[in-house]
């Protein structure tokens, strides 16, 4: 069985972690820095970092909060939120990101991801997708966390950042993040059904059962995961401790 | 304190690193000139990017024979993901590109792999030494205090591919495919994962690094 990651995600604004519903309505949950520090030592294998409202206030990422989350964490981190040129996507890495994700810059620009590609190599771009279903059983792309309507087809659009090099997608449920309600499993099948790179689902974790039933159902290759990790039901050692016994292969 | 070089040649996780090597205890410097690489007592190569792209930026900086220069005179170098890629003979990404040419081999991409496994490999794989090796094979190594089977954290499409048997130090297997993840040629040592973003184990894997200077 191919090794599956599980990835603590830390939404930011401004200096605070937050956490919404289908994200919207955030409130401030707690520190990002303890709470990166308390992931990377209860076994998380890797952290996203969000800055939620980045770009809805066309304000650029907080460098500095970024480095100082940096500084004791010693697994790989993936940074979001207005990122949208080569200059920045540089800085973001020098402040001690390993990866980037771009969802908003992208769609305004997806030429930014076959520039990103060549100069930083595939394996640090990450395309972002927030996808909200529509009555017709597609998923339109979203941006400026789930804000915006795009009128792009989530799955078109996953299928053209992968033509222009991306090297990972991040699968965001609008309407399952953060119901706590499990995955939206027939939007994760429609990715990994034809893509090459790694898939990672976000929104809906809601137990170790929820998680291992997205990774068996779909063949996503990492499951981030938000509120479950916050409110402190479940540390990442004990989801995987579960996953593991199920035969998942996991870092445990 | 120990100190260490880190090269930057603008295509890096400098500060991944820096701090990693700082919490183990060593004193990291920056260098980007080619009198301050062949100065250095300890050298490491990092790398996060492309082939082409980090070969362009050593040659851009004047690094290219600073670094061949500095690998044959037989002190410590350590090549990180793609770091350990440029010091090999050949690269294929983008076509081929003549690499730093301290190790013989060739980086190339990963063949095809069983149902399910896609690329990049972006995972915590484990680490093995080669078949047949004798249990001391890592002594005197940065995986000297690794137990086989830990777990490091990958980030690639390509790997390298060493021309010699011999310097292979270490393998891993991903969609059924094994491949050198760790090599050791001499004074050169290069590993496929990020030993600064693997945790306990990878800072283990650098602390032995500095305490075989």
């Amino acid at each position: 069985m191919k090794p599956i990651r599980l990835i603590s995600r830390i939404d930011l604004k401004g200096k605070n972690a937050v956490k919404g519903i289908q994200l919207e309505g955030i409130r401030v949950v707690g520190d990002p820095c303890q709470m990166a520090q308390r992931y990377y030592h209860d076994g998380a294998d890797e952290l996203f970092l969000l800055d939620v409202v980045a770009s809805l206030y066309e304000r650029d990422l907080d460098l500095e909060l970024i480095k100082h989350i940096a500084q004791q964490v010693f697994i790989p981190i993936t940074v979001g939120g207005r990122i949208r040129s080569i200059e920045q996507i540089r800085e973001v890495l020098r402040s001690g990101a390993d990866k980037v994700a771009l969802n908003t810059g992208a769609i305004a620009n997806p030429s930014v991801l076959a520039h990103a590609v060549e100069a930083f190599g595939a394996q640090c771009i990450v395309l972002s997708i927030e996808a909200k279903r529509k009555t017709d059983g597609q998923w339109e792309a979203y941006t400026e966390s789930g804000r915006q309507k795009t009128g792009l087809d989530a799955v078109a659009w996953a299928k053209r950042g992968i033509q222009l090099g991306v090297g990972e997608l991040l699968i965001t449920s609008i309407d399952a993040e953060g119901m706590r309600a499990g995955f939206d499993l027939e939007l994760m099948n429609a990715i990994t059904a034809f893509s090459p790179v790694p898939v990672i689902a976000h929104g809906g974790a809601a137990s170790p059962a929820s998680i291992q039933q997205v990774i068996v159902k779909t063949g996503v290759d990492a499951v981030s995961a938000a509120s479950m990790f916050h409110y402190m039901q479940y540390t990442p050692r004990e989801v995987k401790a579960v996953l593991h016994k199920a035969g998942i292969a996991v870092r445990v | 304190m120990k100190t260490v070089a880190i090269v930057d040649y603008g295509a890096g996780n400098l500060f991944s690193l820096m701090k990693a090597l700082r919490y183990v205890g060593a004193s990291p410097t920056l260098v980007e000139t080619p009198e301050a690489v062949e100065g250095s007592e300890a050298l490491i190569i990092p790398g996060v990017g492309a082939f082409p792209a980090g070969m362009k930026a050593l040659q851009e900086r004047g690094l290219v024979s600073a670094v061949q220069t500095y690998a044959q005179s037989g002190k410590p170098l350590l090549g990180i993901c793609l770091g350990a890629q440029l010091l090999m003979s050949d690269g294929y990404e983008f076509g081929h590109t003549q690499g730093l040419g301290c190790v013989p081999g060739r980086v190339i991409k990963f063949p095809d792999l069983a149902p399910g496994y896609r690329v990049p490999n972006i995972n915590w794989n484990p680490v093995e030494p080669p078949e047949q090796a004798s249990p001391k094979y890592w002594q005197g190594t940065p995986l000297a205090h690794t137990l086989p089977g830990s777990q490091y954290y990958f980030v690639h499409s390509f790997i390298c591919e060493p021309e010699d048997d011999q310097d292979i130090l270490a393998q891993t297997t991903y969609g059924g495919f094994p491949f050198c993840s760790v090599y050791r040629r001499g004074n050169i040592v290069g590993s496929q994962f990020h030993p600064e973003k693997s945790g306990e184990v990878g800072l283990q894997f650098l602390k032995t690094f500095l305490d075989n200077l």
